[in-house]
């Protein structure tokens, strides 16, 4: 948890930080006032991921003087495509460690506050009250819908940025008198019908360009100058390498930040955003279910010679990465059409990367009259683990 | 014809398409015509009471529907129509 220190504000650089910050002073934009007000800034930073990378790496380079992080995950291979303030030797360690020691070799003349906790609807005003700010760098609806929701009551202004695939979006919320996120989208998708970056896949440099926009505009707010991103959605296409801009207006009847708000304190975003209470990660634990079968059970079937046909539902480039070479590539989308060359008389037996798609192709067969379909469970991550590791996972 | 662009998580529902070229007078005509072309598109648009989604915002060049006259917001063969939908950026999903 945080530690007070650096409570009083300062007026002066030292020698040290005159010369580190000097590229800064010499512009009249910044001068040494506006370095002192980068000195005196304390930020939060939620999220220690692909956004957060950016947004540590160079606010503790600008000399934001206290940068709260807050994260509970850990760095794994997958991870280093794109988060670039953890390394190759970092994979294992908690990412809040991993990121303080990078933005404390950049710059020892900070203080990093480290939270070692998931944001929930408990902590977050408790943890909120200390900053000037939040940059937003989390992964999920829930978290973003709670950081808007305490920043609107704390009355702090939430620097947003979001990624998809090629895609990313940037604004400021809750800035006094603008816009927050429930102005722009009232409500979060039901789960399920938005894939996220693990299914859906991110350009690892996407989060670098969003995130430095992030930090950009964090910095101009704490100088108090330029032309913030306050009423304005900035959207970026990195494939058509096109940068685009749309009108966001506060929203006069916003339950948040509208005239008459509804919402007073911060709520269950969980239930909000339509999430099940149970961890996501239970299934993978579970016993195998009816309709299931492991991958250890299905190597016995082939090795036994038994008679079915095994599909891959997943798309036709995962298939490239890696496969299992006797299944038959349907990718999920086109059963309804390529059903034909299935017979509802066969065993059959659908495998995708984690289990998710495969069960949807499961229900989709039985109820187009086949007899019997079962879901390999764990998908080709688990046949990977438990039967042939030559598989590579991604 | 009044261009309209596809956001990266619908495009999979236009043929992998950025961008729709169709004929209309108004936003709830350009899409209407636009879901009944593509029609796995309609469900992310609007709900099953036939209300554009609250998390889907359209906009004609850089303003908000919501703002203009939402359906009966008048398009002409100039104007650019943006479907932008709330993304989170990151692991959480199924």
């Amino acid at each position: 948890m945080a530690v007070e220190t650096l409570s009083q504000q300062s007026t002066s650089l030292t020698n040290d930080e005159i010369l580190r910050y000097s590229r800064h002073p010499i512009m009249p934009e910044v001068g040494i006032e506006g370095q002192i007000k980068l000195k005196n800034a304390k930020v939060l930073m939620v999220g220690a991921g692909g956004l957060g990378a950016p947004l540590g790496l160079y606010l503790a380079a600008a000399g934001v003087g206290r940068i709260g992080v807050v994260d509970f995950d850990v760095v794994d291979f997958t991870n280093l495509q794109r988060q670039v303030i953890h390394g190759t030797k970092d994979v294992g360690r908690k990412k809040l460690d991993s990121a303080a020691e990078s933005m404390l070799d950049i710059n020892p003349l900070i203080q990093i506050d480290r939270f070692d906790v998931a944001l929930n609807s408990e902590n977050a005003m408790e943890i909120f009250k200390d900053y000037d700010m939040v940059v937003d760098g989390t992964d999920n609806f829930p978290t973003r819908y709670l950081i808007n929701d305490a920043c609107v009551l704390s009355k702090i202004p939430n620097v947003y940025g979001s990624i998809f695939r090629f895609e990313g979006q940037a604004t400021v919320f809750a800035y006094p008198g603008g816009p927050c996120y429930r102005c722009l989208y009232p409500e979060p998708p039901p789960p399920g019908l938005v894939p996220s970056c693990a299914e859906g896949g991110v350009l690892g440099i996407l989060p670098g360009l969003i995130g430095l926009v992030q930090a950009t505009e964090a910095v101009k707010l704490i100088l108090e100058t330029g032309e913030s991103l306050v009423g304005r959605l900035m959207l970026y296409d990195a494939l058509a390498m096109r940068f685009r801009e749309l009108k966001l207006r506060r929203n006069p009847e916003c339950p948040m930040c509208g005239d008459h708000p509804t919402i007073t304190h911060l709520i269950d975003y969980q239930q909000f955003c339509g999430v099940p209470q149970e961890a996501p990660a239970a299934p993978a634990q579970a016993a195998v279910l009816e309709g299931e079968i492991d991958p250890t059970t299905l190597k016995q079937m082939i090795d036994r010679g038994d008679k079915f046909v095994l599909i891959d539902v997943r798309e036709p480039h995962e298939y490239k990465i890696c496969n299992i070479p006797f299944a038959k590539l349907i990718p999920l989308g086109d059963l309804p059409k390529r059903v034909s060359e299935l017979n509802p008389a066969d065993q059959i037996v659908a495998h995708c990367k984690s289990g998710a798609r495969s069960a949807k192709a499961v229900d989709f067969l039985k109820q187009a009259g086949f007899k019997t379909v079962l879901n390999m469970k764990g998908g080709i991550l688990a046949w990977s683990d438990k039967v042939d590791p030559t598989v590579a996972k991604y | 014809m009044a261009k309209i662009l596809i956001p990266t998580p619908l495009r999979q529902f236009v043929e992998k398409k950025d961008s729709v070229e169709l004929p209309g007078a108004t936003v709830g005509e350009l899409l209407a015509a636009l879901t009944s072309q593509y029609s796995d598109l309609r469900k992310h648009l609007y709900s099953d009471e036939g209300k554009l989604r609250s998390f889907v915002n359209v906009y004609v060049n850089d303003e908000d529907i919501r703002y203009l006259s939402k359906d009966a917001t008048p398009v002409t063969d100039s104007d650019t129509v943006s479907i932008v939908p709330s993304i989170a950026g990151g692991r959480h999903g199924s």
